[in-house]
């Protein structure tokens, strides 16, 4: 018999599969939201596991989403489109590969901004982020083969319902399994208290490096869904605003909860499509109703029940 | 059992510690004594590997350990019970202990040691369940030595295990830390500001001035000491 959570995350999956074979009769536009909430479950899920549980401060979300995006779009659509072609298998079966890629160079990525930067205490972590996002930017802008900043076009739409929702409940069963495991008692003592973790024998840099980089690793496959979501990708959709944004969602869901983010996520998404009534005037609003909000409830909207099941034995 | 030679240690471009040197020999309390900001919770964190020192040497069971990490020093039996409690104030009592296990992979050990940790502090089993931060200052001065005995140390550096708690609970700490002392053969290297009770339970002592050892000895005649009773013990 398989552990309950397995089991959810099982069931998950058939639901998604299920929704997916008839998501030809939903609405274009609502099925474009919706999945846009999945992509974005994925994104802040895994900013929780390094901002929320970890005690980090990662600015740089959107970057690793940019560098999963590329890798992706790079393999079904840029040079490495030769090769998938060639493969001769569908592209509905590589497609799990193709995000999978995304989200491995993302994570080697992570890896790479992430160990030197881990190794200090306090905020420099968000500082570097920051100038990671920026960086990444400026890079791929000048890519020429990767379209520079006009982007990348034509990027084939294989983002389904049960890739964008399967994807979204992995993340989440891989979160949730993480935090509950000796491993992710690690990130909680290290978010709770950096020297005391080191004092007991925790390798600190180690559990915040292994966290950062799952999340990122996550953020890629997010990118990947996003690329064959939209068809189109622009280094200037991936800029600070768009790391700010899942920054937001994680606050205002609860730092450390899982339940509380998915529910941000959708919240805020389908917050900002309903205000585009407003049209220019919808930023000032959605900052209005956020400064609110935190006024309110700081500790997030969600924060109902404790962060966790206490974990015994 | 520890050893330092010539120690200095800075913070950016402030010497915290002069060239010290101290020996703790196995199975011996040693006290370290001084006012604030003499440099004894810095000797202790350079000790554990928390901070790097700028010259000098650390021994620790005959070996050379000066720059080696925390976390490499906790699997060789030294345990660090840091100042200020510092225990994880979000996770449950059990949780903090386990943490303490964090290197054990055996189980059966972890839940021995837990047992034992648990009658050493009866106060915690009845709190088992209830998150750190809940507890009084002095449960969770008792959480946090117990957290530090579940690495199952050879060697324990305590850092003032009885700043702001309550007298009786004190000396409750204090008589179970003489009691590790001598059912188990722990050594103690502590640092404590009551300079009374600390050289009571203590083989030996030394006194550190702004970042100087300015005086070491038995802690009998340390205490007897005119200058140290003058300067410490409030006579």
């Amino acid at each position: 018999m398989l552990p309950r959570s397995q089991i959810v995350l099982l069931i998950s999956l058939i639901t998604a599969g299920i929704i997916s074979a008839s998501s030809s009769r939903i609405d274009d536009y609502i099925l474009d939201v919706i999945l846009g909430i999945g992509i974005n479950i994925i994104l802040a899920v895994s900013l929780n596991l390094i901002n929320g549980f970890t005690g980090q401060f990662s600015l740089g979300h959107a970057g690793f989403m940019a560098v999963g995006a590329y890798a992706a779009g790079t393999l079904t659509t840029g040079p490495g489109k030769v090769w998938f072609d060639a493969s001769g298998a569908s592209p509905a079966l590589l497609f799990p590969f193709v995000l999978f890629a995304g989200g491995l160079t993302a994570a080697v990525v992570g890896l790479a901004v992430g160990a030197p930067s881990l190794r200090l205490k306090g905020d420099y972590l968000a500082i570097v982020t920051l100038g990671f996002g920026e960086i990444i930017k400026v890079i791929l802008q000048n890519i020429e083969w990767l379209g520079g900043s006009r982007g990348m076009v034509g990027i084939p739409s294989y983002t389904s319902f049960f890739w964008c929702f399967g994807a979204a409940a992995v993340t989440i069963y891989a979160a949730w399994a993480l935090v509950n495991s000796t491993l992710g008692r690690g990130f909680l003592a290290v978010a709770d208290d950096e020297i005391a973790a080191e004092a007991m024998g925790l390798n600190t840099t180690r559990y915040k490096i292994i966290a950062f980089v799952t999340g990122a690793f996550f953020a890629g496959i997010a990118g990947g869904l996003y690329a064959h979501l939209k068809g189109y990708i622009s280094p200037a959709g991936f800029d600070f605003n768009k790391s700010i944004e899942i920054v937001v969602m994680v606050i205002l869901g609860g730092m450390g909860r899982h339940v509380g983010v998915v529910i941000a996520v959708v919240l805020l998404t389908v917050l900002s499509e309903k205000l585009r009534d407003f049209g220019d005037k919808r930023m000032i609003v959605y900052s209005a109703l956020l400064i609110l909000l935190m006024l309110t409830r700081p500790q997030g909207l969600f924060t109902w029940k404790p962060a966790r099941k206490a974990i015994t034995g | 059992m520890v050893e330092i030679r010539n120690l200095t240690v800075a913070y950016g471009a402030v010497t915290a510690l002069h060239k010290i040197s101290l020996t703790v020999n196995a199975g011996e309390i040693v006290t370290l004594i001084g006012g604030n900001g003499a440099g004894k919770s810095t000797t202790l964190r350079a000790i554990s590997g928390l901070i790097r020192p700028r010259s000098g040497k650390i021994m620790y069971q005959g070996t050379d350990v000066t720059g080696v990490p925390a976390h490499e020093l906790v699997a060789r039996g030294l345990s660090h019970c840091p100042e200020g409690r510092l225990v994880f104030a979000n996770l449950t009592v059990d949780e903090n202990l386990r943490l303490g296990a964090y290197l054990q992979r055996d189980r059966k050990r972890i839940a021995e040691e837990l047992d034992f940790v648990l009658t050493l502090f009866p106060r915690l089993s009845e709190r088992t369940t209830q998150l750190a931060g809940t507890l009084s200052g002095g449960e969770q001065q008792m959480l946090a030595i117990a957290r530090a005995l579940m690495s199952q140390p050879r060697c324990l550096l305590l850092d003032e295990p009885s700043l702001g708690i309550a007298p009786l609970l004190v000396k409750s700490i204090f008589d179970q830390i003489v009691a590790l002392n001598r059912t188990r053969g722990l050594t103690i290297l502590l640092v404590e500001q009551n300079a009374n009770l600390a050289l009571e339970i203590s083989h030996r002592g030394y006194v550190l001035e702004t970042g100087r050892i300015i005086l070491s000895d038995h802690a009998a005649a340390l205490r007897s000491n005119p200058d140290v009773q003058e300067a410490y013990l409030g006579a």
